[in-house]
């Protein structure tokens, strides 16, 4: 049956794909072609060229690109954003920090620790995360100062006034940290649970405490598990930021709405603040990936290669199929 | 005379309600090796938990090196020992899975310098050292660098002994250790182990390997329905075992 050893493969046509590759490329160039359209403004412009009059209607970009570049990089834009970049860090290490806690007493076996810790969850996963916010906006309305002392005597150490603490922004930062502290703590106990019982046993039985067991053994390994979906509650966490506008603070969102509600160029400034979010997801996105290769070390055989390998791979593949004809796989054999 | 390693009387543990140990007694004198025997479900590696305190037994006494095991006793009295002082005993008993369970996230020779480092406060450079030395008693000098994954189920299962001998034990404690390897892998395991003991290590290891408990060990303890159903010198009772249960245990392992 090894007759003609250089016979020609003939692939297998995937016309499904062939399709659908075309309605795509459809799609996209109808998107292409509508970002980069231009409309008349109405408005026409004359000039006199050589002693005659030439008219023409002034057009626009659809999407106002000239606006979008005008506000891109202003002060405000970018107090806005530094404002949202600080409320996401400090809102999401609050949120890890207490979300860690959180899962290590929901494990606990001292019951009451572990219904509080349930119950911390049941809280705030329960109720809107605007309402909280507004909560800790409007908390001087239900103490309108905050005394530290020695109770039911008159010895008093510190006393302030709520609203001189309890600014816009901590209250944003409180509301929102809060909140996600009880998304992180189910993320967290589920890298917990997923370490090997195993694990913390071979760790016992070498003779580590439970904190030093938990330290060095178990959470080293829960982080792979964790990252993934903690790096999406940081994205996630950037944008849902923007709710702080329920008390007034000014970040990249209320940047931007600050500026459109004098200059009415409102969809040119809602695409400066999405460019700007997006290209903050980008680069959060790009850490996650290194982060997750970090920790991934003992787990996978092989790490997965980094992008820049990775096209790196992709194009010597490319080159080496126009490099070399396809041969018959018997031909190999044969030889 | 000296004390015996490890002493059990009218050991008894529940788990739930139902009772896997129901009163064992065992002596296990220094320097040798004692093989726990028995069908799945007979209480053999409860037993060795317990002596590991990786379990607390309900009843009896357990002692290892004249201590009892989780109490102390003073002036009549029992006194539950704290974290502490259970942690230090567990640090001079190695204990070897079935499942090896090595830290998966940290390399071979960061497996085996771990626990001297962070429990007994040994500098890493004399870690390293002593580790380097275990990893070429076991035969795996130049694996230090590799992640447990990327080593076959044989090697794991050494550097697990060479894990558990860097904490210089004066007990090592083995769990059915090569029940899951393959077949060709189990030789390598058991060399190791019988070098150890003939170093003389005092050693229990529950086991399905007759010809190792055949070969290497003191004394063999049958167990069966979380009892001890016979026990003595291997030559022995595994050759002539007395009892029908014994029989009936050998002729389907054999």
């Amino acid at each position: 049956m090894n007759g003609d050893s250089a016979a020609k493969v003939v692939p297998v046509r995937h016309v499904g794909r062939w399709v659908g590759a075309a309605v795509a490329l459809l799609f996209i160039s109808m998107l292409v072609h509508t970002l980069l359209s231009k409309v008349p403004t109405g408005q026409r412009a004359c000039h006199t060229v050589n002693g005659s009059r030439l008219c023409h209607n002034i057009v626009n970009w659809r999407f106002s690109w000239n606006v979008v570049g005008q506000y891109f990089t202003t002060s405000e834009v970018l107090h806005g954003l530094v404002v949202t970049l600080e409320l996401t860090a400090l809102a999401m290490a609050i949120g890890i920090v207490f979300g860690v806690l959180i899962a290590v007493m929901r494990l606990s076996h001292n019951r009451l620790l572990s219904s509080t810790a349930w119950s911390y969850t049941w809280f705030f996963r329960g109720t809107p995360v605007y309402v909280q916010i507004l909560f800790w906006g409007s908390l001087a309305l239900l103490y309108p100062a905050f005394t530290i002392g020695i109770p039911f005597m008159s010895v008093t150490f510190w006393h302030f006034k709520t609203v001189s603490i309890f600014t816009p922004f901590i209250a944003g930062v409180v509301g929102l940290g809060l909140n996600e502290a009880a998304y992180m703590s189910e993320i967290a106990r589920s890298g917990l649970i997923a370490v090997d019982e195993g694990q913390s046993e071979a760790a016992t039985s070498l003779g580590m405490s439970r904190g030093q067991t938990l330290r060095l053994v178990v959470l080293p390994q829960a982080m792979r598990v964790v990252i993934p979906p903690t790096g999406n509650e940081v994205i996630s966490m950037l944008k849902t930021s923007s709710l702080v506008i329920a008390v007034s603070v000014t970040d990249l969102l209320g940047a931007v709405t600050n500026i459109y509600s004098s200059n009415y160029e409102i969809v040119p400034l809602l695409i400066v603040a999405s460019l700007w979010y997006l290209i903050v997801t980008t680069i959060l996105s790009i850490g996650q990936f290194y982060l997750e290769r970090y920790f991934a070390k003992g787990a996978l055989r092989t790490p997965p290669p980094t992008p820049m390998q990775r096209i790196k791979n992709d194009l010597s593949g490319i080159l080496s199929k126009f490099r070399s004809r396809r041969r018959h796989p018997l031909d190999q054999v044969a030889r | 005379m000296t004390t015996p390693m490890v002493e059990a009387r009218g050991v008894r543990k529940s788990y739930a309600g139902v009772e896997v140990l129901k009163g064992v007694d065992l002596t296990v004198v220094r320097g040798e090796v004692t093989c726990l025997i028995g069908p799945s479900g007979s209480g053999k590696s409860t037993l060795l938990r317990c002596i590991n305190h990786l379990e607390k037994h309900d009843a009896g006494e357990l002692r290892v090196d004249g201590q009892l095991i989780g109490y102390e006793a003073r002036d009549g009295k029992l006194y539950e020992r704290n974290d502490k002082q259970i942690c230090s005993e567990r640090s001079q008993i190695g204990m070897v899975f079935q499942r090896f369970n090595l830290f998966q996230h940290l390399t071979v020779l960061e497996n085996i310098t771990i626990g001297q480092i962070k429990v007994k406060g040994v500098n890493a450079e004399a870690a390293n050292a002593r580790a380097r030395e275990l990893l070429a008693r076991v035969g795996l000098d130049n694996k230090e660098k590799n992640y447990p994954s990327q080593l076959s189920g044989g090697q794991q299962q050494r550097v697990a002994i060479a894990r558990a001998l860097a904490m210089e034990p004066k007990l090592m404690l083995f769990d059915e250790p090569t029940s899951a390897l393959d077949p060709e892998l189990v030789g390598e395991v058991l060399d190791v182990m019988k070098d150890l003991a003939h170093s003389g290590m005092t050693m229990i290891v529950v086991t399905h390997e007759m010809n190792f408990a055949r070969e290497v060990a003191n004394t063999v303890y049958f167990l069966d329905g979380g009892v001890i159903e016979e026990s003595g010198d291997p030559k022995v009772i595994l050759l002539t075992p007395k009892s029908e249960r014994l029989k009936s245990f050998l002729s389907k392992v054999l």
